[in-house]
């Protein structure tokens, strides 16, 4: 079976993995409208070729990010997702129309 | 015999009649109407213009050949026991249309009407399929819920035990289930098109979608720039790549889905067997064959490969429902690559580029919607306007929220 490394817990099964949607920078939900909102919710570049995604071990829940060759299935790398998100997101003040 | 056939095959008689473009045919400097795509929608479209609209000066693009993508690799299956309003009342009207196919081409599109049966493993299955049955009925669909004895009828040689792991409770009968030939399908509507003046080129890649203030002016392809007066995609299976050359971004992920069939048998099966809880799906063709298939791969990819573990849960789960079927050899596996929309419902109308018409979106529910895709998209084309029965499929429902949430579709399950 084909596998994959998990930054935790080392070469996996594909199988104990869970696919978790395309990586794509948040928009700041303070400025955006809603049109911006909506396209960083429902769509995707679905790109063909190198695609950076996120992904769960699942008997861990272990969620980090992979670079991935959507063509040729190529795991190229797999990182924790602190490499990317080093400081928290604030959503308290929020509001925005409804 | 053989010999004369031969030699049939190889005179200047053959073929008797040409039924497509030539394919020595040059692209024209400019079409009132490019069409992206030569698969079964794409052909629909060009065929539910030239007769129903007078717009013959159109041209159909394939990279490939007619017919050759994902109208070659899905599972041919017809239904319309679909969940919401809108999913139904499109779907049936697709139905219809089926059913007087080969009569309206004067080609024999192989339309077998054989019924669906869905089956339920569970309380929550049963009571869902209630729900459909009566919504289908409710639109003109013909759905019912049938008991355990009712589905031995159907279907004998279903493996049915009173205490196993996956219970037959209850199915959806839906008599309105039917196969046909899916090559066939896009070889009518392309020989009706091509008859009435439609150009179909083959081998000819899009390249570029060339916009200017937001408004489509011409489309770039390998053998040349054409300008045109709309262009419409229909490329099931590279949906976002086709768009994003247009600056165009879909809600669409692309999962390959894998089906196979096995060495042929007598016919012992008449309907289309389905379960969504094993996730399997199985049909014995005209030719003996039985046709496995399943869910779409766990993750996306532009690719048709094979995978081991997606034959091996198959081939399970298909045993599950016929364990005659052990014996059986695999002939032939093969993969489509389903364009998924969040909501499991396709995306038609209107784009934000002025002139540019998508088709899109057409995960599992593409080969089934062809002819009322087509019909809906042509009077779109020809009168700029989308009509009501394909309006809530727009792609501006995701900015409103109105999302059509189609738990009835296949492999909804992602």
């Amino acid at each position: 079976m084909k596998q994959m490394n998990c930054p935790l817990n080392g070469l996996r099964n594909i199988s104990e993995f869970i696919y978790g949607g395309e990586y794509h920078p948040m928009p700041d939900p303070q400025q955006c409208d809603k049109r911006e909102w909506v396209e960083h919710v429902f769509f995707h570049e679905n790109a063909a070729g190198e695609v950076t995604e996120w992904w769960c071990h699942s008997a861990t829940s272990y969620w980090f990010l992979a670079r991935r060759n959507s063509i040729t299935d190529e795991i190229i790398e797999t990182f924790p997702a602190s490499k990317l998100f080093n400081k928290r997101v604030d959503f308290s003040a929020a509001q925005g129309e409804s | 015999m053989p010999f004369g056939l031969l030699k049939y095959g190889l005179s200047k008689d053959y073929p008797a009649q040409q039924h497509f473009t030539p394919s020595d045919t040059t692209l024209k400097k400019h079409y009132d109407v490019v069409i992206i795509g030569a698969g079964g929608h794409g052909a629909a479209i060009a065929y539910y213009l030239s007769k129903y609209h007078g717009i013959t000066n159109v041209a159909v693009l394939d990279k490939g050949y007619l017919g050759g993508g994902n109208t070659a690799r899905n599972t041919a299956v017809i239904r319309s026991n679909y969940l919401t309003e809108e999913g139904v009342s499109f779907y049936r009207d697709s139905v219809e249309l089926y059913q007087n196919l080969s009569n309206e081409f004067g080609y024999n599109v192989m339309m077998e009407n054989r019924g669906q049966l869905t089956l339920a493993h569970s309380d929550a299955a049963v009571r869902s399929f209630r729900w459909r049955a009566e919504v289908n009925q409710h639109l003109g669909v013909r759905s019912e819920l049938v008991d355990r004895q009712t589905i031995r009828e159907l279907v004998p040689n279903l493996h049915m035990p009173e205490d196993g792991r996956y219970p037959i409770m209850g199915g959806l009968w839906h008599a309105d289930g039917a196969t046909a030939r899916h090559d066939a399908v896009a070889w009518g509507y392309m020989k009706g098109a091509c008859e009435r003046g439609v150009e179909l080129h083959q081998l000819t890649e899009v390249q570029d979608v060339l916009v200017e203030n937001g408004k489509l002016t011409g489309i770039k392809t390998n053998k040349g720039t054409i300008s045109c007066g709309c262009a419409v995609q229909a490329v099931a299976g590279t949906s976002s790549v086709v768009a994003k050359m247009a600056g165009i971004k879909l809600p669409v992920h692309s999962f390959p889905l894998q089906a196979m069939v096995t060495q042929p048998y007598k016919p012992i099966l008449t309907p289309h067997v389905s379960s969504p809880h094993v996730h399997v799906y199985v049909h014995q063709t005209s030719r003996g064959e039985f046709v496995i298939g399943g869910g779409s791969d766990p993750y996306p990819l532009y690719n048709t490969r094979s995978t081991l573990d997606m034959k091996e849960s198959l081939a399970a789960a298909a045993l599950e429902l016929f364990p005659f079927l052990s014996q059986a050899r695999l002939m032939r596996q093969w993969a489509g690559i389903t364009d998924m929309t969040p909501d499991y419902s396709p995306i038609m109308g209107l784009s934000p580029v002025e002139n540019y018409y998508l088709d899109a979106g057409w995960g599992t529910w593409g080969f089934k919607a062809t002819p009322i895709s087509g019909k809906m998209m042509a009077e779109l084309v020809a009168t700029g306007k989308p009509p009501a029965l394909i309006k809530p499929f727009e792609l501006e429902r995701f900015y409103r929220f109105a999302q059509i949430n189609e738990a009835g579709a296949t492999a909804a399950s992602h």
